[in-house]
C-alpha cells in the first residue's frame, strides 16, 4: 500500500449553497428581495471550497469528499454540480420552500454539526461567506459548536498527517496558523481557481445518488434568530457630470469638489 | 439617542483589537457604536494589554477596561479569544458584545456567539435600538433592518459608518479579568505583514484605485505617484490582485475592504457590483475610464472618458505644481 494512503486518509466535507448568481443585481420590492426569476448558481466561495477538496483527493491526501447543502428541492442542483466537479457523494438537508430563504448561519452550522457527528470528517471546507446574506459566519460558528480549530480566509492549505497549515488573508497581509484535524477551513478567493465541470462528468453526476434528509429528522430548530423588519434598496447615487478635458477634470475636482 | 425598549439595562463589551501596540481604528468605531446602546467595557488581552488599556481608559465613551494577561492571546487566535469572551459575558452579564469589522473581529465574534447559542450579526451599519440593527446584504444592494431574539447580541460593526471614538475625554477604570487556560487548539506560526508607508486603506481620507485598465504591475507606479502627492491610500480591484499587480490586502469590494473616504478616484475600473459594494459610501467619487459605458459612470460625481495613462500623470503634475 502507498505510504501516503497510510498517513493521509482524510474524509472531507464541503458545504455548498445555492445563491443568486453573483453577477445579478438584485432588486428590492414590497419589503422583499426579488429573487424569483434570477439566475442561481453555486456560491462562488463554495466553488473554491469544492476545488480545494478535490485537489486534496487528486493529491491522494483525501480519500472521500462529501458535498452537503441545506435548502429547498431546487438546491439539489448545486450538489449535482459539486459531484460533476469530483465530489464522491452528496447529502441534501431538505428545507420546506417557505422556510428556505431564511435559514440563518447558526441553523446551518447546527445542521452541519449533526452531520459531523454522523460522518466524523477530518476536514470541513466551507466558503468564507455566501454572497447573498454576506454574513461570513457559518465556518466560525461550526468550529465553535464542534470546539475544533478554524482556519478562516484561507489562501493556502497544506496538510501533513493530522496537521493542517493554513495561510490566512488578514488586514495587513497574511498570517500562518497550524491546526489539528478535525478542523474547519473557510476558503478565500485566492485559495485556488475552480475548474469547470466537463460534460461527461455532468452526465455521470446525474446518476450519482443524493442522500436526502428532512431537516426535521435532524432535530435542529431552524426558526430564524433574526426577524427581518424591513428591506430597502440603498439610497441611489445620481450620475454626476462627465467632463471633456483633463484640465476641466482637474478644475472640477480642485475648485468645485475641493478634493485635490 | 433612543429609549431603551426594555427595563433590562444594556451593558456592552467591546473586544479590543491591538495593531502595532495600539488600539486598532476598527475598535474605536465599535466603541462609538457600543456607546449608543449602553455603558461600554473594553476587553484587551495579551502582551500589549496593559499599555493599550491606558489608551482605552482615556477613550471617550469607555467606562471600564478589562485587561487579561496571557501569551496565548498575542496573535488574535479565535480558539483562545472565544472562550475568554464567553467567560466575560457569563461572569459580568453583558447584553451585547461588539467588535470592529476586521479580520480579527470577523474571525472571533461568530465563534464566541456560538459558544453562547447566539447568532452574530455581521457588519452592522446602524443601530435602531438595543435589539434592532441595520446591515447590508447582496453586495450592498439591499439594506435590511433586523431584530435579534438572542439573549446576548454579538455584532461586528462597519467602521466606515461609525465615527472613531475620540482618544481623549474618557476616564474608565482599569481592572484585571482572569485568563482562560490556553486551549492549544491552534498554533500561531507567523505573520507576513506587507510593509507600507502609505495611509491605511480603510481609514484614508483619499483613495486612488486601479483596475484592469492599468494593464501591468509596473504601471501601478503612476497611481502610487499620484497617491503620494495626495497622501492617499492605493486600492485595487479583484482583477488586478488576482493578476498579481497588487497584494490582496489592497482589494476594495464585497470580499475585500470597505472604504468610505472623502474622495475616491477610480482609474481603469469598470465598476462591477462587487467592487462598488466596497466604496459606494465615499463622499466624492471620480472615475477615469476609456469606456464611456462603464457602469461606474452611473454613480460617479465626476467622470472623464479618457486614457488613465494621460489623466493620472497630468493630475500628479498639476497637484505638485499647485503645492
Amino acid at each position: 500500500m502507498l505510504r501516503s494512503t497510510l498517513l493521509n486518509r482524510l474524509k472531507v466535507v464541503v458545504g455548498v449553497k445555492r445563491v443568486v448568481d453573483y453577477t445579478v443585481k438584485v432588486r428590492v420590492k414590497d419589503n422583499k428581495i426579488q429573487t424569483a426569476n434570477s439566475k442561481m448558481s453555486v456560491n462562488p466561495f463554495d466553488e473554491i471550497a469544492i476545488e480545494e477538496a478535490i485537489q486534496l483527493k487528486e493529491k491522494k491526501i483525501a480519500t472521500e469528499v462529501i458535498a452537503v447543502t441545506v435548502g429547498n428541492k431546487k438546491a439539489e442542483e448545486v450538489l449535482r454540480t459539486a459531484m460533476a466537479l469530483g465530489c464522491d457523494k452528496a447529502i441534501h438537508v431538505l428545507v420546506p420552500d417557505a422556510q428556505a430563504e431564511h435559514v440563518d448561519p447558526l441553523a446551518v452550522a447546527q445542521i452541519f454539526k449533526k452531520l459531523h457527528e454522523e460522518l466524523k470528517p477530518d476536514l470541513w471546507i466551507l466558503g468564507k461567506q455566501a454572497v447573498d446574506g454576506d454574513y461570513g459566519n457559518a465556518p466560525q460558528i461550526l468550529a465553535g459548536l464542534l470546539d475544533v480549530p478554524q482556519g478562516t480566509f484561507a489562501s493556502k492549505v497544506e496538510v501533513d498527517g493530522k496537521k493542517v497549515k493554513v495561510t490566512r488573508e488578514v488586514d495587513a497581509g497574511h498570517q500562518v496558523v497550524e491546526l489539528e484535524t478535525p478542523c474547519v477551513i473557510a476558503a478565500d478567493l485566492r485559495l485556488n481557481t475552480p475548474r469547470f465541470p466537463k460534460l461527461p462528468n455532468i452526465m455521470k453526476a446525474r446518476k450519482k445518488p443524493i442522500d436526502t434528509r428532512d431537516v426535521a429528522s435532524l432535530g435542529v430548530d431552524i426558526k430564524p434568530r433574526l426577524t427581518v423588519e424591513t428591506v430597502t434598496e440603498p439610497p441611489e447615487r445620481k450620475a454626476g457630470v462627465k467632463v471633456k478635458t483633463i484640465d476641466e477634470f482637474y478644475d472640477k475636482l480642485h475648485n468645485e469638489a475641493k478634493v485635490l | 439617542m433612543f429609549r431603551l425598549s426594555s427595563l433590562r439595562l444594556a451593558k456592552v463589551l467591546v473586544l479590543a483589537e491591538v495593531a502595532g501596540g495600539k488600539v486598532a481604528p476598527a475598535t474605536l468605531s465599535a466603541i462609538t457604536a457600543a456607546a449608543q446602546v449602553g455603558p461600554v467595557t473594553a476587553l484587551v488581552a495579551g502582551k500589549d494589554a496593559q499599555v493599550v488599556a491606558d489608551a482605552l481608559a482615556k477613550t471617550k465613551g469607555v467606562e471600564e477596561v478589562l485587561t487579561t494577561a496571557g501569551d496565548h492571546y498575542d496573535h488574535g487566535l479565535p480558539e483562545e479569544y472565544a472562550p475568554l469572551v464567553a467567560s466575560a459575558v457569563t461572569t459580568n452579564g453583558y447584553t451585547h458584545v461588539f467588535a470592529g469589522t476586521s479580520a480579527f473581529g470577523k474571525n472571533i465574534i461568530p465563534r464566541a456567539a456560538a459558544k453562547l447559542d447566539a447568532l452574530a450579526i455581521s457588519e452592522v451599519t446602524a443601530i435602531k435600538d438595543e435589539n434592532t440593527f441595520v446591515r447590508q446584504l447582496y453586495a450592498g444592494n439591499a439594506i435590511a433592518t433586523v431584530k435579534s431574539a438572542d439573549k446576548v447580541k454579538f455584532c461586528t460593526v462597519r467602521g466606515t459608518t461609525f465615527e472613531r471614538a475620540a482618544p481623549e475625554g474618557g476616564s474608565g477604570k482599569i481592572s484585571e479579568f482572569p485568563a482562560v487556560a490556553a486551549s492549544g487548539k491552534a498554533k500561531f506560526v507567523e505573520d507576513k505583514i506587507s510593509a507600507s508607508d502609505k495611509p491605511d486603506l480603510t481609514t484614508a481620507a483619499t483613495v486612488v484605485t486601479g483596475g484592469r485598465g492599468i494593464k501591468n504591475k509596473e504601471n501601478f507606479k503612476i497611481l502610487e505617484d499620484l497617491a503620494s502627492s495626495l497622501h492617499a491610500a492605493v486600492g485595487a480591484t479583484r482583477a488586478i490582485v488576482d493578476a498579481g499587480y497588487a497584494p490582496n490586502e489592497m482589494q476594495v469590494g464585497q470580499t475585500g475592504k470597505t472604504v468610505a473616504p472623502n474622495f475616491y478616484l477610480a482609474c481603469g475600473v469598470s465598476g462591477a457590483i462587487q467592487h462598488v459594494a466596497g466604496m459606494k459610501d465615499s463622499k466624492v467619487i471620480a472615475v477615469v475610464n476609456t469606456d464611456e459605458d462603464a457602469p461606474f459612470f452611473q454613480i460617479a460625481d465626476y467622470g472623464i472618458v479618457e486614457d488613465l495613462f494621460k489623466v493620472v500623470p497630468a493630475l500628479t503634475e498639476k497637484i505638485n505644481a499647485s503645492k
